[in-house]
């Protein structure tokens, strides 16, 4: 298992540097424009200036490499600064990839983000599991009943209706019908600034939270759950099952121990899958919250065309996918010993 | 105690808490602003955006601004250069602004000529990629007379010296803090970028780019007793209609700006009685553009250039009856509401321009353009459309992406059909739209289409560059990579005419005439067909007081005097 | 079908009963299923042939009526401009079926496809997975506007706007959802091809296509089925973020997803605009998932047989 993690990881270099390239093509080729959202006041000549100055007149090939020059060479040095104190070459006048619309470097944009994004969009799906497994385990377990009916109908509901219909929803009832000195009322603004130092802070933190999460997690339970439910039904009718049951195992160990752990395949995979798009942000429902994290980072980007902030977002984002999809994979060795990828 | 002493007392503790209140800085703590569209930066010499701009503006400051009815009004500078006050020279050639004394930086420092002088160099920097560029055009040279006074040198006369440094778009910035930002350097300065230190009203305590500004009181602000708030949150983020339910149901925010969605949501959010909405009229006009050449996909590299006339568009009676066709009150009252206004003009605002010649747009006559097509000889054939010697009146109707546009959209259709014009619909992604980028077929510059929807206005109060767009030389074709406003490919040697007439011309009665001549001709040509005059709407919650909704300038210009009621 | 449940009823007297037929009757007993199926078959007649009885025109803007509650001349309401919500809906649902049927057939084929192949054949299981990680890591919104870009112009002139779009609508949708299903897929793949009836039918020289189509595929079958639920759902959905963005059909072309994009602004003045396209959705959805719980007990065999 080492040895195949090894080789895998070594494989994922080559495969990141392709995943990089042809996301560049991409970008560069998409018929947006860094200037296609300033107000038309603008005269075209004033435009094109500005496209020359972002860079935008040299080749696209001179462009990918440098800005794989700053990304792969000049961030982690910055890094390694910034970490350790220690200097390596030039501290000052390193080129840092920035961001053409707030001429800021990316990765500090990115750094400002993440704590909303993973208290709002982490916080979402960890709710989402912990609510998905039991339901589907139960779900499978008592088929047909009224649990796992009414289970159906309302992951069926919350995967087919969107979220910019739940969370508009939520806050006509939760911001708007209830009464603002109601214990019940929760912001629909998203307070981006809020610390959280005393109880009072935290239970503001959670109040401001509290809608994003219950959206989101509602998304993410009813996909879960489904695959939780399906994978357990096919495991609940194998021989193995009715084996364990013969040689007389308590049922909440057949169940528990054994038919979840091989029901787990798809599951883990959805989850892993799941994980990267945690870090990729929630993009409508950041925007109707105003969470203003890396969902929204990643709109604002695509809408104006900012390669350099969208290219390094998206590039993270692939490193995630690439690094969870193995831990997928190295995890179905462990639920399934019978799995070998030698 | 006797009675004058309780009554002088009372009085004098009246007196004394009343100039305590008004002279208290940072009485009434905080205020919430809510841009849908969050600030990216603080420089709008970096960004020309209106968020950016608006944002910027509350901290630094220009030589004078526009008020809320298009006045121009002095800020840094002690009054508004005129000809007639010498500020202008005779020649029009060179304006000088005299600096206000004693006005300090947020850093106690004092402002001098040399800010404003490094200002225009900073934007004319060839390096820069300053996008307020077109503000300095035709400034020969920037220059310090002395501490505070500052001389603006053009390279010819120029009728209207008001670009540089007349409103938010144009600030003076720290010539200290950006010494080292010039040229090739201003998008790395990333710290002045996103704190300027300004003359304005507040101070920046924290920058989160797209996200939220929070801004202090400058305690160094000239105006004493100014700003009533200590502190100012700047959010962004979320839609339009969000953002008018955090001012007018939830009453978490007190401002928010810029909330374009449909009228009777807006006035139904009203109603519940804890905000206001305002609006307010600038130049913003939505119209038709009519491409007057053939967008047909087999011209290869000459589609939709003046090559090849449109097969149909060129004839004036089918223009002439798109237009007739419109309901023009029943759109501003489906999409705008209070925030719209019937126009039959290009350029309705400011008032001195807006033509008078061209009334009665407002009425639809669908039987009047039913009768002009089938007098050009436009036969209704069998399928419901009109068709002469084997052209098909067959449209493609392309716009950006936007709630109230594909409305619109989808009730001029209706009304074209009636009249037996087939339209095809088309919405492209807004920045894809009016991105001008030069591989993408679906710019409005290349107007691959037969006609196309959108809205454009000017800055400030002076049409001339504006109107200037119709010129033969701005038509966007592959020769000048389709650069040009020129959308509808116009081309008229006496329009061009005008606009030369009207470079020379100082007087303002004169410049409102030939403003007035070149909207009539485009107009009674039906090259472009004006539909609704749009005002800006804005929020407010009713306890802040003194907001002043301005069209011309920053929304948040006075910002400064904002208060909360009691 | 008629035919065939008739001879299998024939057939069930008597020893001799085919696959298809046990499966038919399993699938017959299963209540939520056949409630799914009418369901599903009720919302299909209706969209199909709605717009002929109820005649009113879904692109038609009466004005004077607009952003009207539910009555008898509009039993669903009407829009902002005046156009009959129910006429809108039964259009819709046109458009957002065939879109969620097309797209979602697409993807799992797809994804069906390159998981089992994946799983399969070691060889291969590198390359396609990591193909796998390329599209998950693609940025969505630029590469439609590639793709749209290149390609709308094209296929509009060769089909028309609205065949063009569609297939443009269709293409982009399954292409870029495929991914799940075949990671999904993949895993099971892996953990089954390990088991004793695998090896044993390898062992006896069965042809690696005849054991992936007789031992695998019906052993997948039910995440196979999950993704399929979640499948059309996610292309309905996916059709209303494109329109939104201004890729997908006109604006004059109502679909589900559209409906209730556009309504959810006028959630609190006119609920009935958000209620009749949301409940669309969620009933085709739920149906089609009812249906697939159906067809997967039924072909199992192991429950089959209770």
């Amino acid at each position: 298992m080492l040895n195949y993690t090894l080789r895998r990881l070594m494989f994922t270099i080559p495969t990141l540097l392709l995943i990089s390239f042809i996301i560049f093509i991409i970008l560069d080729m998409a018929p947006n424009d860094p200037t296609g959202n300033l107000p038309l006041t603008i005269p075209p000549e004033v435009r094109e200036k500005i496209r020359a100055s972002l860079g935008l007149d040299s080749p696209m090939y001179i462009r990918y490499l440098l800005w794989c020059q700053q990304f792969f060479i000049n961030e982690p040095l910055n890094l390694f600064n910034q970490w350790f104190g220690w200097c390596v070459g030039d501290c000052e006048g390193r080129l840092r990839v920035t961001s053409w619309a707030t001429r800021s470097p990316v990765v500090d944009l990115i750094a400002e983000r993440m704590p909303q994004t993973l208290w709002v969009v982490g916080m979402s799906y960890v709710v989402g599991i912990l609510i998905a497994v039991p339901i589907g385990v139960i779900s499978a377990y008592k088929q047909y009943s009224w649990f796992d009916q009414i289970g159906t109908l309302i992951s069926m509901i919350g995967f087919s209706v969107p979220t910019f219909f739940t969370g508009v929803l939520l806050i006509v009832i939760f911001s708007v019908w209830m009464p603002n000195d109601s214990v019940f009322w929760l912001p629909s603004i998203y307070d981006t600034t809020l610390k959280v130092v005393d109880w009072s802070s935290f239970v503001q933190q959670m109040r401001q939270m509290a809608m994003p999460v219950m959206v989101l997690a509602l998304f993410n339970a009813a996909q879960i759950s489904r695959y939780m439910r399906a994978s357990m039904l096919d495991n609940l009718s194998q021989d193995y099952v009715r084996t364990a049951r013969a040689k007389g195992l308590k049922e909440k160990s057949v169940l528990l121990v054994h038919v979840l752990r091989n029901s787990m395949i798809p599951v883990v995979t959805v989850i892993a899958l799941g994980i990267p798009q945690v870090f990729g942000g929630a993009i409508i429902t950041e925007q109707i919250f105003k969470v203003n994290g890396l969902g929204q980072l990643l709109i604002i980007g695509i809408q104006g065309a900012d390669i350099p902030l969208v290219q390094t977002l998206t590039f993270l984002f692939a490193v995630l996918i690439v690094l969870f999809n193995l831990v997928a994979d190295i995890l179905y060795g462990f639920l399934d010993p019978r799995i070998r990828y030698e | 105690m006797k009675l004058t002493h309780i009554i002088a007392g009372t009085l004098g503790a009246a007196l004394l808490s009343t100039t305590a209140m008004a002279q208290e800085r940072g009485r009434d703590g905080n205020v919430n602003v809510i841009y849908w569209q969050a600030a990216s930066i603080l420089n709008p010499y970096l960004s020309g955006g209106t968020k950016d701009i608006d944002a910027s503006s509350m901290v630094i400051e220009p030589l004078a601004r526009y008020d809320e009815n298009g006045n121009m009004v002095a800020v840094l500078a002690t009054e508004i250069p005129t000809p007639d006050n010498g500020g202008v020279s005779e020649d029009l050639t060179s304006i000088t602004w005299k600096l206000k004394e004693g006005v300090t930086w947020a850093d106690g420092s004092a402002l001098t000529a040399e800010d404003v002088v490094f200002t225009a160099n900073y934007c004319m920097d060839p390096d820069g990629g300053c996008q307020q560029l077109s503000k300095f055009g035709g400034v020969e040279s920037v220059e310090a007379l002395d501490d505070l006074t500052v001389k603006i040198t053009f390279d010819g006369p120029k009728p209207f010296p008001y670009g540089p440094f007349v409103g938010s778009t144009t600030p003076v910035i720290q010539a200290a803090q950006f010494a080292n930002c010039t040229g090739e350097a201003a998008p790395t300065c990333t710290e002045q970028n996103f704190g300027p230190i300004g003359t304005g009203p507040f101070t920046v305590t924290e920058f989160r780019a797209n996200d939220t500004i929070s801004l202090a009181a400058n305690e160094n602000y000239r105006e004493a007793g100014k700003p009533a708030f200590a502190t100012l949150t700047f959010k962004g983020g979320g839609d339009a209609a969000s953002a008018a339910r955090s001012v007018l149901e939830t009453g978490e925010f007190d401002y928010a700006w810029n909330l374009q969605i449909a009228p009777e949501i807006l006035a139904d959010m009203e109603a519940k009685g804890i905000g206001t909405v305002l609006s307010g009229f600038g130049p913003l006009v939505e119209r038709i553009m009519i491409n007057l050449t053939d967008p047909s996909a087999d011209l290869g590299e000459t589609r939709s250039t003046v090559a090849n006339p449109h097969p149909f568009m060129s004839d004036m009676a089918v223009r002439q009856a798109l237009s007739m066709a419109i309901d023009r009150p029943l759109l501003v009252e489906v999409g705008y509401g209070k925030a719209g206004k019937v126009t039959c003009n290009v350029l309705p605002s400011p008032a001195i321009y807006d033509s008078p010649n061209n009334a009665g747009c407002e009425v639809q006559d669908i039987a009047g353009a039913n009768a002009l097509l089938d007098e050009a000889g436009w036969e209704l054939g069998s399928d419901g459309v009109r068709a002469k010697d084997g052209v098909r009146l067959s449209i493609l109707y392309q716009t950006s992406t936007n709630a109230v546009r594909q409305d619109f959209q989808a009730l001029i259709k209706q009304w074209w059909t009636e009249i037996g014009i087939e339209t095809e619909l088309k919405n492209i992604d807004a920045a894809v739209f009016f991105g001008g980028d030069q591989s993408s077929p679906d710019t409005f510059q290349k107007l691959f289409a037969d006609l196309e929807m959108y809205a454009n206005t000017f800055d400030g109060t002076d049409p001339e560059a504006y109107m200037g767009n119709w010129a033969c030389s701005e038509i966007p074709s592959p020769d000048n990579a389709w650069l040009g406003g020129n959308m509808p490919r116009f081309c008229d040697p006496a329009y061009d005419a005008l606009i030369v007439e009207m470079g020379g011309t100082a007087d303002i009665n004169e410049r409102a005439r030939l403003a007035i001549e070149m909207n009539d001709m485009l107009m009674q040509s039906y090259t472009i067909i004006p539909l609704v005059h749009r005002g800006n709407v804005s929020a407010r919650a009713n306890t802040l007081e003194g907001v002043k909704l301005n069209v011309w300038d920053s929304q948040l210009w006075n910002v400064a005097d904002w208060s909360r009621a009691n | 079908m008629s035919d065939t449940v008739e001879t299998t009823e024939i057939a069930d007297d008597r020893k001799y009963r085919s696959l298809w037929g046990d499966v038919w009757v399993q699938f017959r007993h299963h209540r939520g299923a056949m409630i799914g199926t009418v369901v599903f078959f009720t919302i299909l007649i209706a969209v199909a042939i709605g717009p002929w009885l109820w005649t009113i025109d879904p692109g038609y803007a009466n004005i004077r009526v607009r952003n009207q509650g539910m009555s008898l001349a509009h039993p669903f309401g009407t829009d902002q401009l005046g156009r009959d919500m129910l006429a809108q809906v039964l259009q819709g649902g046109r458009v957002s079926i065939a879109v969620g049927l097309t797209a979602m057939a697409i993807a799992l084929l797809l994804g069906t496809l390159i998981g089992v192949l994946a799983g399969y054949f070691r060889w291969l299981d590198g390359p396609l997975m990591r193909l796998t990680d390329l599209f998950l890591a693609l940025p969505l919104l630029p590469l439609l506007l590639v793709i749209i870009m290149l390609f709308r112009d094209t296929l509009r002139g060769m089909f028309g706007p609205e065949t063009g779009i569609f297939i443009l609508i269709v293409f982009i949708i399954g292409v870029t959802s495929w991914m799940q299903t075949a990671r999904i897929v993949r895993g099971d793949v892996l953990a089954l091809k390990e088991r004793e009836f695998i090896l044993a039918a390898n062992s006896i020289g069965t042809p690696s296509k005849r054991v992936i189509l007789r031992h695998i595929m019906p052993n997948i079958l039910s995440p196979i089925m999950v993704s399929a639920t979640l499948g059309i759902a996610t292309a309905i959905i996916t059709e209303s973020a494109l329109s939104f963005l201004g890729l997908g059909f006109p604006s004059d072309f109502p679909t589900w997803g559209r409906l209730l994009f556009d309504g959810t602004q006028y959630i609190s003045q006119a609920p009935s605009r958000v209620i009749w396209p949301g409940l669309a959705i969620s009933l085709t959805v739920l149906s089609v998932n009812f249906i697939g719980d159906g067809l997967r007990d039924a072909l199992d065999p192991r429950i089959r047989g209770r």
